[in-house]
């Protein structure tokens, strides 16, 4: 039986239809237009640079925000990057973090350079050994909706690996300017007296 | 301020509602780190690399809180990428307090390039530094470093130097010759 991997778009478009009012934090590259495709808010912290640090930005805001979920929708490459954050996040336990790993098995951004992610190592297998509880690796829709359900049961933290194919879809670009992104984010989240008036 | 400024620091942690302190230990921030953990208002995030503390910083801020990010100056190094690509595109603030190694009467050669290059490597990217010698000097340093970051939008890292906190001795037999009897 031949099997058709995932479409990154389609995966990114279908859990987005679950986030509810999440916040959402993703990874340079792919990820970032991938978001920027699906559901363009205020409540996005699109990364294009800072590469390993997706994770642990999510982090910060999940203990910030611990009445809001954070999905962190990042690389396999970028998340190797800051492979230790996983670790970092298994310590604090935050029960409002999800952590969704598009796996590409490429550096795709550069130039689809082979990932170790394809050669063996495994993401969700390496955020069981840090001690995250809730790992799992989707490969098909099955698995998806199966993620989808978790995503919305809120049973965190979790590390979703989603393995996709090499595809990328149209580059969708969010706001280029990290300042407004920042205060934009703040401002939806915080209001504006808190935003501009942190105290 | 006088006393130690460890107790100052965490005095200084309250006040400006500080909810968040990321760290790598270091001798020098032992102190700092042990009342932090003591701290029922404040959660301690220990990292695995110091850039990981700028993200956490950066996500805080994003969600309405101040993190205070502890290290030692080789950890600085880990640094670099993070805090030029995350916190000045962005300007997010940020609030670092850096024990230094091979800095006065370091005596472990290996501490020494990175002791060198902090600073200028820090003020590369975008970081103001405050440097402290004493403990009168460093509480001051944090006093106004939490009011330049977190109110005035900046990156400010306070280096507290090695001739407060010391230099740890490296000695000890030599590998490879005989015990004499
Ligand atoms: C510190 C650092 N090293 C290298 C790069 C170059 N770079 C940009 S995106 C990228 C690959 C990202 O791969 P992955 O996270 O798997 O995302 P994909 O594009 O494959 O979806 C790399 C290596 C960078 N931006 N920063």
């Amino acid at each position: 039986m031949a099997t058709q991997k995932l479409f990154r778009r389609d995966v990114v478009k279908k859990l987005m239809s679950v986030r509810g009012d999440a916040l959402c934090i993703s990874g340079l590259g792919s990820p970032t237009w991938d978001l920027a495709a699906a559901d363009h808010r205020d409540e996005n912290f699109y990364i294009w640079g800072g590469m390993g640090g997706a994770t642990p930005t999510g982090l910060g805001l999940a203990l910030a925000q611990p009445d809001r979920k954070v999905w962190v929708i990042t690389g396999d490459g970028e998340q190797l990057m800051g492979v230790g954050s996983f670790s970092t996040v298994a310590l604090q336990q935050p029960k409002n973090l999800a952590i969704i790993v598009l796996d590409n098995e490429h550096y795709g951004e550069t130039g689809m350079q082979a990932a170790p992610t394809g050669r063996g190592t495994d993401l969700a297998a390496m955020a069981a050994g840090a001690g995250i509880a809730q790992t799992m690796t989707v490969t098909d829709e099955a698995g998806l909706d199966d993620l989808m359900k978790r995503l919305t049961d809120g049973n965190f933290p979790l590390v979703a690996v989603v393995k996709v194919d090499v595809r990328t879809g149209e580059t969708v670009m969010p706001p280029r300017d990290g300042k407004y992104v920042k205060t934009a984010f703040r401002m939806a989240v915080l209001g504006a007296d808190k935003a501009q008036h942190p105290g | 301020m006088s006393g130690d400024w460890s107790a100052s620091a965490h005095q200084l942690f309250k006040e400006h509602d500080i909810k968040q302190v990321a760290y790598v230990p270091d001798a020098g921030l032992s102190k700092l780190i042990k009342s932090s953990l003591a701290d029922n208002d404040i959660q301690t995030v220990p990292l695995t690399t110091e850039e990981e503390g700028i993200a956490v910083s950066a996500g805080a801020w994003l969600g309405g809180q101040k993190c205070a990010v502890l290290m030692q100056s080789s950890g600085v190094g880990n640094t670099i990428n993070m805090i030029a690509s995350l916190t000045t595109t962005c300007a997010f603030p940020l609030f670092m307090i850096v024990t230094m190694r091979g800095d006065y009467g370091e005596s472990n050669p290996w501490q020494m390039p990175m002791g060198r290059a902090v600073q200028p490597v820090l003020e590369a990217v975008g970081v103001r530094c405050l440097r402290a010698e004493t403990h009168e000097e460093a509480a001051d340093a944090v006093k106004a470093g939490l009011m330049m970051s977190f109110h005035g939008g900046e990156a400010v890292a306070v280096l507290i130097g090695q001739k407060l906190i010391g230099a740890k001795p490296f000695t000890g037999a030599h590998a490879g010759m005989q015990a004499e009897d």
